[in-house]
């Protein structure tokens, strides 16, 4: 088993929050585990990135190489098609619909959902209107990783207890929210 | 155990668990992550291990030195353009040489994702002719912790550790030490003698430090860190440094035909490079960072048959990474898709709600009608107040420097200068130019953006914030030139006008700006 893994978003989104979740889980799957991350200066509400390298041989290289990767999972539309470089012919983009518009020149979402419609397989989800719904509108990354699952090789009742563990301490109803959030694209 | 860390926490956890006593540390990325994991560790704290942060890079290396006369294994960690300003305490440590363990720790940001040059610090290493790792992986930054205590101890010299940002910033499963070691007991120098550099014992020490050079090769040349894996096809061998060599396995698919010398102990092992090069027809060097073993090979009798970032056989800046290696060695490898045109570039910005938003624009406005007024700016999150929609400062160069240049530019003629600098970056660097601004009564006017925290590193202790007024009457600017605000919208009208008011007044004036930072004041609702 191999997957590489693209996260992108905007500084602030949680992007980290599912690295973690992932790169945790797949630990204790028994994987191997590389993940780069960008912090300092460009993570102040710009474009970040994480990398996720699973793998049940050695890995050598932290970083993707480009056109290599499996999955691009994008908490924000405009940060998935950034990173198609690294995108193999067969990956797919799991991506959120709503845009993130601190910028001047922001392109109209429309042209920006066509382009991710157009890669064969891949899925934009309201994920922040979802997570409203559930009347839990910060779980909008979980929503985003639970419809990722599929994709990822890791059984879901592992990532689930990793979603547990890692919101623990801040009380049952987080954790709750948390998890309904996560199984709330799969059902 | 198994765990799951960043390059930087593998590190740290191998210092914890090689009998660390100290850990000192100025924030800076990409080795922020060092101390941090230290302060939040059960080990250190049940140790005592010292576990604060520095003003500085150099009083934090003075601080480790310390540590180690004593007796005590130390580590002290910073970013590459750190270790300029710890550069005294650094070089001379190689002099006086080291009782307890001492690793310099030094994160590199090739690509320059934070900071504001590429230096890569294994030529520090070598300046200061002292040993220095280069780990591949973060299983490497957790094991060469232990190794570099002893071989500090063994050797009496400091030992530079250099990381990457790739390797810093990236998480792996690593395998670490069930039971921790000891940490070493007070004991002092055999030769206390020899930690004063005066002339007489200086000279000595220098020999000595000259004589050790043969010892540090043969290091090299032994080391489990450095292997030479042999190919049948000679018509090319590889050099690999650090976590370059990582890029070319995934090249090669882990299975490279040429043999590949992999360098992560300096200085360089010479019997395995004249091995590789005896055999081999071209030598491709592979280095994250500077083209710095690439240069040690490239003598006028070997120049034309070295290939590498010299040759733009690889770029010449910039981080690798393994489309790049892949690309070098010409390998069939995916061609990347086109990002489409309608993607646009999103810079990062100053948070909502920051403090520092306020205080640019209550300083543009007030510098209106001034044609000639220059703002020299600093390093940290304020420096985003290059950007639009601010443009508001004309210069970054290092920490400190907004003071010291607005000076220069006062005494050339420039008027108003300006500095705006940030609480933890004065205490850093910037308080030594005040006293010279007070010498001579200098008409420039220093901002002074108190935001009680280290904010761009992610909210580190600012060891003067909440009393910079303080300071600087002790370091002698006249108490009615000090002045305070709060950088809030409904204090805009009167921020403007005490801005200008120093602006106006022909002598040395600081203004504290103060209100906490947006991003520690949610962490802590």
């Amino acid at each position: 088993m191999r997957k590489d893994i693209i996260l992108a978003g905007v500084g602030g989104q949680g992007i980290l929050t599912i690295a973690t979740i992932i790169a945790q889980s797949a630990l204790k799957a028994g994987f191997n585990v590389r993940q780069p991350e960008i912090h300092g200066m460009s993570q102040r509400g710009g474009a970040v990135e994480a990398h996720l390298r699973l793998s049940s041989e050695p890995i050598f290289s932290d970083l993707i190489a480009h056109g290599t990767a499996d999955l691009i999972i994008a908490l924000e539309p405009m940060e998935a098609l950034r990173h198609l470089d690294s995108l193999a012919a067969d990956g797919v983009v799991i991506a959120n619909k709503k845009p993130i518009t601190n910028i001047a020149d922001y392109p109209p979402v429309e042209d920006i959902i066509a382009e991710i419609n157009a890669i064969p397989g891949s899925k934009v989800i309201d994920a922040d209107g979802i997570a409203a719904s559930l009347g839990n509108a910060r779980s909008m990354n979980i929503v985003l990783l639970g419809a990722a699952t599929p994709f990822l090789g890791i059984d879901s009742q592992i990532l689930k207890e990793t979603i547990v563990g890692l919101f623990q301490r801040k009380g049952q109803d987080v954790v709750d929210a948390n998890i309904k959030a996560f199984e709330a694209v799969a059902k | 155990m198994k765990k799951i860390l960043l390059g930087d926490e593998a590190f740290a956890q191998g210092a914890l668990d090689a009998g660390l006593s100290g850990c000192y540390a100025y924030p800076g990325t990409p080795s922020t992550e060092i101390m941090e994991y230290i302060q939040g560790s059960a080990l250190a704290k049940e140790r005592g291990v010292h576990r604060e942060w520095s003003s500085n890079e150099k009083t934090a290396m003075e601080e480790a030195l310390g540590v180690s006369y004593a007796g005590k294994r130390a580590i002290v960690c910073m970013k590459h353009v750190g270790l300029n300003v710890a550069g005294d305490g650094f070089v001379n440590a190689a002099v006086t040489g080291t009782n307890g363990g001492l690793i310099v720790a030094v994160a590199d940001d090739p690509s320059m994702h934070s900071s504001q040059n590429e230096q890569d610090s294994r030529a520090y290493a070598q300046f200061a002719m002292i040993p220095c790792l280069e780990p591949s992986s973060q299983q490497e930054a957790y094991d060469m912790a232990a190794f570099a205590f002893d071989l500090s101890e063994k050797h009496q010299t400091p030992v530079m550790m250099r990381l990457t940002t790739r390797l810093s910033h990236s998480r792996a499963n690593i395998e670490t030490k069930d039971v921790p070691a000891p940490q070493n007991e007070r004991r002092e120098p055999e030769n206390p003698r020899r930690f004063i550099l005066l002339p007489a014992i200086a000279k000595n020490n220098v020999k000595k430090l000259c004589e050790k050079q043969a010892d540090f090769v043969k290091l090299s040349e032994n080391s489990n860190f450095n292997k030479l894996v042999w190919g049948n096809d000679t018509s090319l061998g590889i050099v690999a440094t650090g976590i370059a060599y990582n890029y070319v396995m995934e090249a090669f698919g882990g299975d490279c035909p040429h043999p590949v010398l992999k360098i992560s102990q300096y200085p360089v092992p010479k019997a395995q490079l004249a091995k590789l090069m005896g055999a081999c027809d071209k030598i491709m060097v592979v280095e994250e960072g500077a083209p710095f073993v690439e240069s040690q090979l490239r003598t006028p009798l070997e120049d034309a048959r070295i290939l590498g970032r010299l040759t733009g056989a690889l770029p010449r800046t910039g981080e690798l990474n393994p489309y790049i290696v892949a690309k070098a060695f010409k390998l069939d490898v995916p061609e990347p898709r086109p990002i489409p045109e309608l993607v646009k570039n999103r810079p990062p910005r100053l948070c909502d709600g920051c403090p520092h938003i306020n205080t640019y624009q209550a300083l543009t406005e007030a510098l209106k009608g001034y044609d000639s007024a220059k703002v020299f700016g600093d390093i940290g999150c304020y420096t985003l107040g290059a950007l639009p929609p601010f443009n508001a400062i004309s210069s970054c160069v290092d920490m400190g420097a907004s003071i010291t240049m607005a000076k220069g530019a006062s005494d050339a003629g420039i008027h108003p200068a300006v500095a705006v600098i940030g609480d933890s970056t004065f205490t850093h660097s910037g308080m030594t130019g005040i006293l010279d601004a007070v010498w001579e009564n200098s008409k420039i006017t220093v901002m002074i953006l108190d935001n009680g925290t280290t904010g761009m590193t992610g909210g580190q202790t600012s060891i003067g914030a909440g009393f910079l007024e303080r300071i600087c009457q002790g370091l002698g600017v006249d108490p009615d030139h000090i002045k305070s605000i709060v950088p809030l919208p409904k204090n805009h009208e009167e921020n403007v006008k005490t801005i200008k008011a120093e602006l106006d007044y022909p002598g040395l004036s600081v203004i504290v700006s103060k209100r906490e930072c947006i991003q520690t004041l949610k962490k802590k609702k």
